[in-house]
């Protein structure tokens, strides 16, 4: 197992990664309708999300003491940062079909590492189409949103989704390494990242008092939307936490990022081919 | 008959090996159940009741909707797409029984292992923390399984449908999406249809899709009774009828395009 550790085999791991997502993007242009067709459809399938919030706002003013335009950002912020999350590192959902057929020990024996590979293996553009809807909600959020921009706020947003990128990633890494395991409780994977998805929509202020400190603290899905969003809407803050909370997204998504390339590294140790 | 009901029971059967993924099934639907369940008790606890149902109805109606979700396969699936994408569909044409009477057995022999299976264990996991309401009246359940039944015909006919589109095109993944995120979403499945806006509420009830759902969980409820719940099974009826004759038609035209390369 090859896990490249100094800067020249990093350089190249990135190199071939590129050169396998470039692949990929010609392959599915071949077949252009199925791939807007595709890629329509995961639009509609993120447009569904919205419109539940949508249908929502249309029998209430507000949800849990959150107004529609908060609840829109929840939905956007979080909703750019699955999509991008799905885009660049659900792929490695594929790690169960590779163990299951067999063809998994052929990532191990190259020379660069199995998870890049695997990466760029199986990334597919149409999952571009979750991230468009959520962005244009944003975007649409931003501007209208009674929000006093300074400096702090405009830095705060960006920020948010990409550590929330970084942690939808890490669930989705930790949760695909179940695979090393059992390849046959896949599902359970859907129940943090998709769930985690349709939770981050809303204010997790719904939820009841043990679910809202999982949220936070166990898999931090708080951290995704939610915590910036208080400090940006100017809301309490859960649990007592300290305002500052709203700013830990980095050190969050850090430390997400290094316990899923743990587990990971422990399901690769693990890893007993299946022969042939 | 004896062949569909053998292709049932086998389906059941198939399905039931796979331990492992009915208890990974079972914990993302009450995960799911659980979410949904949450935002619907905030909307009440503001507007304690909308669209004529109360706090207990919406959770009731999120752990029944859940538990049947693999029961209706509202999800879709491209097994019979997939035949046709690789030509096997040739040897299935060959064979001496009915089509689409074939994949409907199937269909029913999944519905009747997930009945139990993925059905009950969800809405009784959201029975521990939430308050959920049971039928009042005992006549209720089997009320609720023939609408159930009918449910499953209903969203088979619609599946076979979207699958078939698999002769003309090559990659069915996006249409047969579509078609199954509409049939969810104007089914009630997200979000029940009694709170959606009045005229969009009225438009999803027009679709075939409200039979696939939203109808047997309001039966479930007790909303539908005596001649009103005549009138529920007539529409699924209606549209079970519909839906497979369109199959049939469809599925006779694209018969003809059909050409076996021989090897």
């Amino acid at each position: 197992m090859a896990e490249p550790q100094d800067a020249a085999g990093a350089r190249a791991a990135f190199a071939t990664y590129r050169r396998l997502v470039a692949a990929r993007i010609r392959a599915d242009w071949q077949y252009r309708t199925s791939f807007l067709v595709f890629l329509a459809a995961q639009a509609v399938v993120t447009g569904a999300d919205f419109a539940v919030i949508a249908v929502i706002f249309t029998n209430v003013d507000q949800l849990a003491g959150w107004s529609a335009v908060e609840v829109a950002f929840l939905y956007g912020a979080s909703g750019l940062a699955f999509g991008l999350g799905d885009l660049f590192v659900s792929p490695v959902e594929f790690a169960t079909n590779h163990i299951k057929a067999g063809t998994f020990d052929g990532f191990l024996i190259r020379p660069v590492g199995a998870l890049w590979q695997l990466l760029g293996v199986e990334f597919a553009p149409r999952r571009l189409g979750r991230t468009l809807q959520p962005a244009g909600v944003l975007v649409v959020v931003v501007a209208v949103a009674e929000v006093d921009w300074g400096p702090a706020s405009v830095a705060l947003v960006p920020l948010s989704v990409a550590c929330g990128t970084v942690i939808y990633g890490a669930i989705w890494v930790v949760t695909s390494s179940f695979a090393f395991w059992t390849v046959e409780t896949q599902e359970i994977a859907s129940s943090f990242t998709y769930g985690g998805n349709a939770l981050t929509d809303y204010p997790i202020d719904v939820l009841g008092s043990w679910l809202r400190r999982i949220a936070t603290f166990v898999v931090p899905l708080a951290s995704v939307a939610y915590l910036p969003a208080v400090w940006l809407f100017d809301k309490p803050m859960p649990f007592g936490l300290p305002r500052l909370a709203a700013w830990t997204g980095p050190v969050v998504a850090v430390a997400a990022a290094l316990v899923a390339r743990g587990i990971w590294g422990l399901g690769i140790r693990h890893y007993r081919s299946t022969g042939s | 008959m004896r062949l569909y009901w053998e292709v049932a029971r086998t389906t059941a059967r198939r399905l039931a090996t796979y331990r492992g993924a009915t208890f990974a099934g079972i914990v993302t639907n009450t995960v799911f159940g659980f979410i949904l369940s949450y935002v619907l008790l905030a909307v009440y606890r503001e507007r304690p009741q909308a669209g004529g149902f109360d706090a207990i109805d919406a959770v009731t109606f999120t752990f029944v909707t859940q538990g049947m979700l693999m029961v209706v396969g509202i999800f879709g699936n491209r097994e019979m797409a997939d035949r046709i994408k690789t030509g096997e569909v040739a040897f299935d044409l060959c064979r001496p029984y009915d089509f689409q009477g074939w994949w409907a057995a199937v269909a029913y022999g999944r519905a009747v292992f997930y009945a139990w299976a993925r059905g009950i264990p969800p809405f009784l996991l959201g029975a521990l923390v939430f308050d959920v309401r049971l039928p009042a009246s005992a006549w209720t359940w089997p009320a609720f399984v023939a609408g159930a039944a009918l449910a499953v015909g209903v969203a088979f006919a619609w599946g076979f449908l979207l699958q078939l589109s698999a002769f003309w095109i090559i990659d069915v993944r996006g249409p047969v999406q579509l078609g199954w995120v509409t049939a969810q979403f104007a089914g009630g499945t997200f979000l029940p249809l009694v709170l959606f806006p009045d005229g969009v509420e009225r438009l999803a009830r027009a679709l075939p899709f409200a039979s696939m759902m939203q109808l047997p969980v309001e039966i479930f409820l007790g909303k539908h009774q005596g001649l009103d719940l005549l009138v529920v099974y007539a529409t699924q009826a209606a549209w079970l009828a519909a839906l497979v004759a369109a199959g049939r038609l469809v599925l006779a035209r694209a018969v003809r395009r059909v050409v076996v390369h021989g090897g």
